[in-house]
This record gives C-alpha cells, structure tokens and sequence, in this order.
C-alpha cells in the first residue's frame, strides 16, 4: 500500500467575511467552535487567513473523517475540502496531484487548473503553475478536456508559506454565522417535530441556544423526557453544549384545566409557559425565546392566538418556522436527524388536557379576564420557575432512544 | 420465587423476570458448554447435546409435537417471520391470498402486509367479534382454494380472548388442504393446554422465551414435519436447525428455555386456578370501583384482564402507577405507545381505547399485588385529572 499523502482541513468561511470592522469577533467566535469541537478527533493546528481556516493534522492518529463530519455541522462555515500536502516543487506538485486527484480526473470530462501563489518566492508564476500543471494532467488523462468556464472539476494549486496544498472537491458545510455570534435565546422544546427545526434554524443564525422543556408527570411520562433530552443532545450537534431546563409543570397545568374556560385553555397554557421561560430567561441573563410555531397549525397558532400569548411577557419570541409548511419542516427534521425521534409517540405536555373544540379567534380581553379569575396561578407558576432542573447536554452524548 | 418485595409486576405478557435458575443454568452453560455444536469433537457433542436435551424439553410441553418438530429462533418475532415467509414463498405458484385475523401481533400483521404487498397478494384481515372472540366461520368462509395461508392467534396478547385453533384448522383444511395454517401461540404457551394432536392442521405454530420465565432472544418454532416440503426458509446459511434458521445456535439461551419449560405444561390447571383467583379479586374491585369497562371477553385467558377506565388516559394511569411500583401496560409492548389496534378492531370507542390498561399475571403474582394496584388505581382515579 502506498504511504498516505499527508492532508489537511480547508474550511470556508461564510457571510461572515462580508462583516466590516465587527469580522474579528465572528472569526474567534469560529476559531473557539471550531477548536471545542475538535476536542477529542487528535491533535491539530489551526490557523485562519484570507476567510479560510486551516486545519493541519499534528499527530498521526488524527481522524480527518471524524474531523471533516464535525465541521460540516458548524454554522459559519460554508464550504469544506481537504487538501494534500507536498514540497513546494514543481515535480512533486505534479505527482501528487495525479496521486490525489487522478480517481476524481478519472470520473469526469472537463477539467481547469487554477493556481494560488501566497508564497513570492517560489519561482513558478500563478498563470505558468496553471499552464504547466495542466498540460501535465492532460498527458497522464488524455481524455479530459480544459474548460475554463465550467469545468467539473477544478483542480486549485495554493502555494503557501508551508508546503503546496492541492486541494480535493468541495462539499457544502452548515452555511450561516457563528453560533454565540448573534447573542443567546432559550428555545421551548416539546418533543415534538417543529421544535428542534426552530433551535436549528435560530441557531444558524448565529444565536446560542438552550432549551426549556415543560414535563407534567405523571401526565407526561418518563419517556417522553429521556425523548426530550434526546432531541435536545441531536440538536447539539449544531447548538453545541448547552443546558435542558426542565420545569414541574404539572400543578399549574392542573390549575388550568380545572379553572380555565375549556375553548381558550391552550392559549392561556401558552401564556403561562411563556411566563415561565421568560423568568428563567432573565435569571440565566438570554435575550429571547424561541418556539417552533408555525402560522395557523393549530388552533393557537393562529394570528390571534399568537397575539394574546405575545403579550404575556417582554422578551421577542422568534418563530423561524412561522412561514413554513409542514412537510418543509418535516424536511429540515429529517435532515437534522431529529425526524425519527419526535415521532415517538408519548404525550407531551401540550397534547394533554387540550379540549376538543378549541377557539380560533380568542380576544385578549377574554383571556385577561380569565385569567384574573384565576388568582392561585402566578403563584404556581413563581413555584414551577423556581423548581426549574437543569440537565446539562453534551455534544455526542445524547442518551440512545 | 421470583417476585420482589415492594414491587408489584404486573405486565406478564410483555415480559417475565427470569426464573433465577434459568440464570444459574444460563451461567453455566455459558461458563462450561462452550463449544460449538456443530464442531465434530467433544466440546460439539457437549454442546449438541444440550441443545437437543432443551428441544426435547420443549418438544414435550407442546404435546402432540416431535422432537424434530421443534426448530430453536430468537424469539417471536423470529418464528413468525420465517413460518409466514417461509409457507408464502413455497405457495407463490398458485396462490393469490393470505387471509388473517384483524387483532395479530405486530410481527405477523406487519409482515402479512409487506408479503402481500412484495406478493402482489390480497391480505384479508377478519376483525373480531366486540368481545373481542373470532367468528372462526367467517374466518372460514373468506378462504378458497387460491389462500396461501391463514395466521390466527392462539391467545390474543391484549384481551387474552382464547381463539378456537382446532375449529379453525380444521376448517381451514377442509376449504383448502395446501393452505398452511399458523399459530402465534407466544402468549398461550403455558397458559393453555396446546395440543397440536387435537389441533390438528396446525403446519407452523411460534412461542417465545422471555414470555415464560426464559431469557430474552430465544424462542422456539414448530413445524410439523410434512410441512418441511412446503416451507422456503427465508434465510441463507449453514445446515443450523436443519436449515430453517442457520446460525450457531444460542447455545445457553435455547438450554435456558428448555430448563425454563421443563415439567411445567403439567402445571397449567394449578396455575391457572391461581390466575383465576388473582382475577376475580381483581375484577371485583374494578366493579367496586365503578365506571370501569372490561374489554377482556368472559372466558378468556385468566392471566391477562385488559380494561378501561374510560376517565384517565393510559400513559398518564401508568406513569402514576409505576412512581408507586405497580407496573402494567396500556396494550401490547411491541406497539410501544401507539393506540392498540386489537381494540380498534374490536370497534371499541375512542375514549376506551385511550383509557385501555392491561394486567396480566404470572404463577408469582400474589393477592397482594392485586390489592396494590387496586388501591393506586382508586387514588390515581380521584386524583388525576380525568381526559
């Protein structure tokens, strides 16, 4: 077998680049994710330069698969690819290109060569590397073509101070920004589809996310939590660590179904969640909730309905998946892997005690009035906030489901 | 004795504790016959020899069957996936249909569906009477001379209803002798007197370890010897249980399942009795109860009483009972948590099959057990919120 051409890790940097002066606080937020992700694949160097990061494997032992797996799940970065390492000489660059990329040449028709030269010194001119290296591809493939408008495939020679990296296909990585970059949220996780989509969604965003989940035993069993907490460890993935805020819910929720007027039940319920994480929100200093609403769903997804229960509390409620259909959703879960465990079929807090002709169009003046007829509530509530349990989520360790 | 104290277990037909000397056995062989029984020296012998000491265990609690009848798989599941593929297979020159009941098991509803559909094939399922019995004629009267197959459940593992085997098969043979006729018999085995000489035309019939005190991933499939011709195994290997299931045998589960059975079909009618009694005090305390609905016929297996509240929903009634160590189940454990379509088949209301609880007992259960699910049972009535 031959000897295993040495690579690395090119990874592309997103809108990011188009940040002004604030871009270096989005390029450490990376380099952070970047490096606590990496935690545990080997020993490896990185380093940043002209919206590409560069991962160079230190140790032999180095998983670049795992490596490359991971990165594809950090938001920021755009595009991934690996790159072969070789002596900056011209001989070796054409070896190790036919060695590295000769299957890729194999598979297609067209082909272009472009060239990098970082490093002044090295006596070859970008325009001559190309021509060269090209004309060299071509005579060990003769079937291949130049294209320099579409090629298939587009072999990139970069001449750095370190070496010469020819680099191998892209793939695409996770797109947006930074995950810290855009402040910190808490996300209402039900157990359900359209949860995780939106901690997913917001996250890409750049946002930090825990989440809060509101658990009604013995209503809700103890099932339907470890599904929780096994959502909340898949959608770290691309979250990263964070905390699972699990609130005993169920004496309020008993409260409300017993004084609550049965066709407004579900928004009050909502009223009084919203209440809850915003007081958890603003003791855990985050600046926003998010939930996986998603516009006229159900009966309190409708525009009136989210109307009374934004009124609630302060904080903004971000609902990314507001505008999106359900089988849209159902396709973002499926890609995020979460689809297969929310359809485990235990009840969940917002399934129980719903009545079975809920109203469409509550007005706020009902629900304030019914809610001041419920003078035990606020205390329950101050109780349940109080009672909050935090499971901390790490990444990779989500319990099996 | 297998019970503990301070728990109450009683959810018998989605699994039993091990027998503790099905353990030490399990240990043992594990520890001493660890050869392979195909291998042609004495540690193979040994081991072969186990393995046919516990085919014959088996063999005899299933009277009516030979030794050579008994095939060794890895459980239900198992059995009931090589009988119905096996039998569908080797019918697919002539026939066009299966016909089934509308209350099987997941393992065999499931895969009559996908064979039916791969096959081309009409699946006919019968629904149950409303007391949850099979009307063998109209299970009778929908095969013809085209019927591949017919499955029925020897005991339903939800309402314990007790289906007629020997009417069936018979009559299924008589409509049409090349249509094979199998038997899910995973919660009947022990709880009923099998026997495959009054059931006769029974071809495949599928029990389980797990469900009898045995380890959990073996189980045992009957296949009467003249069917052999007419079963195409769905597998592929070595010459492992004549070919039915290759594989090397699991050797310390199948001797563990043998010592589990072994003597005990003679011990069916005391147990029963006991069974009964558990049920009547259960039963009596459901009717003192009130409002309850039993969705479990009258003359059904004693051990598995299913029923509804019809004011607590399942998971709710179960979560509460288990944070008191009294464990039951709201229908079959391989539904996990789906609505249970044995009572949807039975055409039950919504509010009863959301409410459904099933206990079902073992020869350990005590009065004791009984009483402490009756008295979780009444404060979880007056306590939870009703649906």
């Amino acid at each position: 077998m031959p000897d295993r051409i040495p690579e690395i890790l090119l990874a592309y940097e997103g809108e990011m680049t188009l940040k002004g002066l604030n871009r270096g606080r989005f390029e450490s937020c990376l380099n952070k994710t970047i490096r606590s992700r990496l935690r545990g694949v080997g020993d490896c160097r990185i380093t940043q330069a002209q919206s590409t990061v560069f991962i160079a494997p230190a140790s032999p032992d180095f998983d670049m698969d795992e490596a490359e797996r991971r990165l594809a799940h950090i938001f920021g970065l755009v595009r991934l690819s690996r790159a072969a390492v070789c002596e900056k000489d011209f001989a070796a660059i054409c070896r190790t290109a036919e060695a590295y990329l000769g299957l890729a040449l194999r598979a297609v028709r067209t082909f272009k060569v472009e060239a990098k030269r970082a490093d002044k010194k090295f006596p070859m001119q970008s325009p001559e590397l190309c021509r060269e290296l090209g004309a060299h591809l071509l005579r060990c493939h003769p079937h291949l073509r130049v294209d320099v408008h579409d090629p298939q495939l587009e072999v990139m020679v970069e001449i750095r101070e370190g070496g010469a990296y020819l680099h191998g296909p892209k793939r695409e990585a996770a797109g947006g920004l930074p995950v810290g970059t855009s402040g910190r949220a808490l996300n209402l996780l039900s157990g359900g589809i359209d949860s995780p989509v939106a901690a997913y969604m917001m996250a890409r965003r750049g946002l930090a996310l825990h989440h809060i989940h509101f658990a009604s035993p013995p209503y809700t069993s103890a099932r339907a939590r470890q599904k929780v907490e096994a959502l909340a460890g898949l959608v770290s993935e691309y979250t990263g660590d964070c905390t699972l805020f699990v609130v005993p819910y169920t004496a309020p929720q008993e409260y409300l179904r017993d004084h609550a007027p049965a066709e407004i039940f579900t928004v009050l319920m909502r009223r009084s969640m919203l209440r809850i994480a915003a007081a958890v929100t603003k003791r855990c200093e985050l600046d926003a909730l998010v939930t996986g609403e998603s516009l006229a769903q159900v009966a309190s997804q409708t525009l009136a309905a989210l109307q009374c229960t934004d009124t609630a509390q302060q904080l903004p409620v971000l609902r990314p998946c507001i505008g999106m259909d359900k089988n849209e959703i159902i396709a973002v879960a499926r890609r995020i892997g979460t689809f297969e465990t929310s359809i485990q079929p235990y009840e969940d807090c917002c399934t129980i005690f719903t009545p079975p002709h809920p109203k469409t169009r509550p007005h706020l003046s009902e629900i304030l009035a019914a809610e001041a007829a419920m003078p035990g509530l606020p205390a329950l509530e101050a109780a349940a906030a109080e009672g909050v349990e935090r499971v901390p989520v790490r990444i990779g360790e989500a319990p099996p489901f | 004795m297998r019970s503990m104290p301070a728990l109450h277990y009683l959810d018998n037909a989605a699994t039993t504790m091990v027998d503790p000397t099905a353990v030490e056995d399990t240990l043992t062989t594990l520890r001493f016959i660890w050869g392979n029984p195909s291998s042609l020296y004495v540690e193979g012998l040994t081991a072969q020899a186990a393995v046919q000491r516990a085919r014959a265990w088996v063999a005899e609690s299933l009277p009516g069957a030979r030794r050579d009848e008994i095939y060794f798989t890895s459980g239900g599941t198992e059995s009931n996936n090589i009988a119905l593929r096996g039998a569908a297979r080797a019918r697919t020159a002539w026939a066009d249909n299966i016909v089934t009941t509308g209350f099987e098991h997941p393992s065999v509803q499931n895969t009559l569906r996908a064979l039916g559909k791969e096959l081309g094939w009409r699946v006919t399922e019968i629904p149950p009477e409303p007391d949850g019995t099979l009307d063998v004629q109209k299970l009778v009267a929908a095969v013809n001379k085209r019927t591949a197959l017919v499955a029925c459940m020897a005991v339903n593992n939800e309402t314990g209803a007790v289906q007629d085997i020997a009417a069936l098969a018979a009559g299924v043979k008589a409509q049409n002798s090349r249509c094979a006729v199998h038997v899910d018999a995973v919660q009947a085995w022990l709880r009923v007197p099998i026997d495959l000489k009054k059931w006769r035309g029974v071809d495949t019939l599928s029990v389980s370890g797990h469900k009898v005190h045995a380890p959990k991933g073996v189980g045992a499939l009957y296949l009467c010897d003249n069917q052999r011709q007419h079963l195409a195994p769905p597998y592929t290997g070595g010459h492992q249980e004549r070919g039915i299931r290759p594989g090397t045998e699991n050797v310390a589960g199948i001797h563990a399942l043998g010592w589990a059975v072994h003597g005990k079909a003679g011990e069916i009618a005391a147990r029963s009795a006991a069974a009964a009694e558990l049920r009547r005090r259960l039963l009596e305390g459901l009717y003192a109860i009130g409002g309850i609905t039993v969705n479990s016929p009258a003359d059904a297996v004693p051990e598995i009483v299913n029923f509804s509240t019809d004011r607590v929903n399942s998971q709710t009634m179960i979560e509460f009972l288990g944070r008191r160590q009294v464990y039951v189940s709201g229908g079959s454990a391989c539904d996990k948590g789906e609505p249970s379509h044995t009572l949807l088949a039975m055409g039950c209301g919504e509010r009863t099959v959301k409410t459904a609880l099933r206990v079902s007992f073992c020869a350990d259960n005590t009065p004791e057990d009984v009483d402490a699910l009756l008295e979780a049972l009444r404060e979880g009535l007056a306590t939870l919120r009703h649906i």
